[in-house]
């Protein structure tokens, strides 16, 4: 009779187990507005009776993660997602190890809910292999109006305009620009002025096709010339500086403006500060109509037992629905990839955002960002950064740099 | 070893085999994991490996490219060079200085022996951190003496990318220089008094005695020092990590900060093994003559 019991146990369990599945995922937002948007996230899967078995990584902006994330692929025990965005789904695609997604997309319409360059970052030989989480945009200028006001400057919306905004801030006593003098901030910077001085076909070509020719022309020598113009006119204790670091140097008033991912809205949120009033976010100098996006994603591995695959597909399908879209990038501070939200859900600086990215997809300035891994290999995006930051921290020239960018670009292919 | 020794217990079969055994487990491990992976990472230093590894014979294409095309490579290799030779040299000078004035039976040795070893106590890590404030501008030394009215005053090697090398130098020797010091003073207590005690009544003075007869016979203490401090210049990583982060630009890249970007960061592990080997090459050719010379030395004995 016992015995009977028990079996008759383990059988429910069984069937049970056939239905509510586990997904393990990787990720590494660890921090508290980031830790709480992926809860939502569990929240919703554990609703389908689903359980979400939490894999963070902390530390080094994903590296580590990385790391563990390989050796648990090469050891044939990849987790169920993984946060792996950019070019490099294609590299896990190679591998063979990601599942296809493209029932959930069909039924979800995702090809009609995504612009079409953000969908084909997620497809790997033309089927869904990843999906999107959110929206960041890179060419963001962060002002301090109080700093302007001191100096009798104007905002500027061109790079000579940004020099003479410059100098008068200078004049006043005040540092222009809050620069955080690590490589990726570099590139940030970089990118933005490739996008505002040579426009969104020189951009294509140069940070995302990464065409020697593009990379060794005279525009891009402009481009390094006003790059170095505007690192002249940090401060001293610029170099390591954290990015953060250099935001509150425009919270406080040291600095007149940043230019950042919209990531630094949290900095401003954080100390109190309220947009239009405390602070002003515009596009960086000639980049308004200009959209440089880093999307966080998850790939999806194959996984062996139908009820855990069946707890994938329902979290690829709960990622892009309205209910996570809204609350994860409430939390994050980045903007929904679905397309068609209400704006009104999100402050100020998010509903820009939100109508440049619309328009933007529709105009084809809506283009990937370099510096945050979106627009090509990670061997690629080393090398241009390489050059970058070793041409800002030296005296050479920009025709040497632009010509060392297109040998390294070519040597790490 | 004497030929009149007997070979230990032959009758007991356990106890012949039971040294082997204990030591097997730890034979093996090493085997693997040193040596097993010494072997991997030049077999993928040898294929293309992106990503994830993969073992398709590609030849010496990443050496190539590692010593021809990547300038970043140089500058890590000419940072190595000047900081293993400034960092060994001033450690030997300070330590060896250190050690004879503490050898003078000074009042309360125990304690300035303490406080010139206390920094090996801490680690790299504490070590560039605390430097790392120490010297930037904002922060640190500049603002002080300014502060204190020295307006003019300058000093931002820190961020400077020319200088930027000597403050890794700077640290890495207030760290070390102690441990060295701590060599030196085992060795001169390990010297024979009664040779100085001759020296005197010949009649030659305390710096010639030094000179002369001290120094020379410590010669197994600097090559001991030499050899450790490579080693520690060779994988420098973690100070450079914490004190410059490579910088500014990549200004202050070592072999080691150099492999990791490259192979854990930029998805190219074939290239950061390339590397890898060369710097493995480098360290053997320094372990190796003198591993060979001191066998040579036992052997003879």
């Amino acid at each position: 009779m016992k015995r009977l019991a028990i079996a008759v146990l383990l059988l429910g369990l069984l069937a049970f187990s056939a239905t509510a599945g586990e997904v393990e995922v990787l990720h590494w937002w660890t921090s508290g507005g980031e830790a709480a948007a992926v809860g939502v996230l569990k929240q919703l899967l554990e609703k389908e009776g689903h359980t979400w078995k939490d894999f963070a990584v902390a530390g080094g902006g994903g590296d580590n993660a990385m790391t563990v994330l390989k050796s648990r692929a090469v050891a044939g025990n990849p987790p169920t997602a993984a946060q792996v965005k950019g070019p490099q789904i294609q590299l896990w695609g190679d591998e063979g190890v990601l599942t296809n997604l493209d029932d959930v997309a069909k039924a979800e319409k995702w090809d009609s809910l995504l612009p079409k360059v953000v969908a084909d970052v997620m497809k790997y030989q033309g089927r869904y292999v990843a999906v999107p989480v959110n929206v960041h945009r890179i060419n963001w200028m962060w002002v301090n109006p109080a700093v302007f006001k001191k100096a009798g400057a104007k905002i500027p919306t061109t790079w000579a305009e940004f020099e003479t905004a410059a100098k008068k801030i200078q004049a006043a006593g005040l540092i222009p620009v809050g620069w955080g003098g690590q490589p990726w901030q570099e590139a940030t910077v970089f990118e933005t002025i490739v996008a505002g001085e040579g426009g969104t076909d020189f951009y294509k070509q140069a940070m995302i096709e990464a065409d020697p020719e593009a990379l060794n022309s005279t525009t891009m020598v402009k481009v390094l010339e006003t790059l170095r113009m505007v690192k002249n006119f940090a401060d001293k204790g610029a170099p390591g500086r954290d990015w953060n670091l250099a935001t509150a140097m425009v919270i406080k008033g040291e600095a007149g403006m940043q230019f950042m991912g919209d990531w630094a809205k949290g900095e401003f949120v954080a100390a109190g500060k309220k947009p239009d009033v405390d602070y002003v976010a515009v596009a960086a100098p000639g980049t308004a109509r200009q959209f440089l996006f880093n999307i966080d994603s998850f790939i999806m591995f194959k996984v062996k037992s139908a009820a855990n695959e069946k707890a994938q597909k329902a979290m690829a399908r709960l990622i892009l629905q309205s209910e996570f879209q809204k609350v994860f990038n409430q939390n994050k501070g980045s903007i929904p990839v679905r397309m068609g939200m209400d704006p009104k859900l999100f402050d100020i600086p998010g509903q820009l955002s939100m109508k440049d990215f619309a328009a933007s997809s529709k105009s084809g300035d809506l283009v990937p960002s370099m510096a945050h891994e979106m627009a090509v290999m990670p061997a690629i995006r080393g090398a241009i950064m390489d050059v970058v930051t070793n041409f800002i921290n030296s005296d050479m020239s920009a025709r040497d740099a632009a010509e060392q960018m297109a040998n390294a670009v070519q040597a790490a292919m | 070893m004497s030929e009149t020794r007997t070979r230990g217990p032959r009758t007991g079969g356990l106890e012949g085999i039971l040294p082997r055994l204990v030591l097997a487990p730890t034979f093996v491990a090493i085997l693997v994991f040193v040596y097993g992976f010494i072997a991997w990472t030049a077999w993928i230093s040898l294929t293309g490996s992106r990503l994830l590894p993969n073992y398709k014979f590609a030849g010496f294409a990443q050496y190539l490219t590692l010593f021809t095309r990547e300038p970043r490579w140089w500058v890590a290799i000419l940072n190595l060079f000047i900081f293993s030779s400034l960092f060994i040299a001033f450690c030997i000078a300070l330590g060896l200085i250190l050690a004879v004035l503490l050898d003078q039976r000074v009042r309360a040795e125990g304690f300035f022996r303490t406080i010139y070893l206390y920094p090996m106590a801490l680690s790299f890590i504490v070590t560039g951190a605390a430097w790392k404030w120490i010297l930037n501008p904002d922060l640190g030394l500049e603002r002080l003496v300014q502060q204190l009215g020295f307006s003019g005053f300058t000093f931002r090697w820190l961020v400077d990318s020319k200088m930027a090398i000597y403050t890794v130098v700077l640290a890495a020797v207030w760290q070390s220089a102690g441990f060295v010091l701590a060599l030196f003073l085992a060795g001169l207590r390990g010297i024979d008094d009664s040779i100085i005690k001759a020296a005197q009544v010949d009649g030659a003075s305390l710096p010639r005695i030094y000179w002369r007869i001290i120094i020379p016979s410590l010669r197994p203490v600097f090559l001991s020092s030499v050899i450790i401090l490579s080693h520690i210049a060779i994988k420098s990583f973690d100070l450079v990590i914490v004190l410059t982060r490579g910088g500014p630009g990549y200004a202050t890249d070592m072999p080691a900060t150099f492999m990791y970007a490259f192979a854990f960061n930029r998805g190219r592990l074939a290239f950061g093994a390339a590397s890898a080997m060369v710097m493995f090459l480098a360290v053997m050719a320094l372990i190796i003559p003198y591993l060979y010379s001191e066998l040579k030395g036992t052997r003879n004995a």
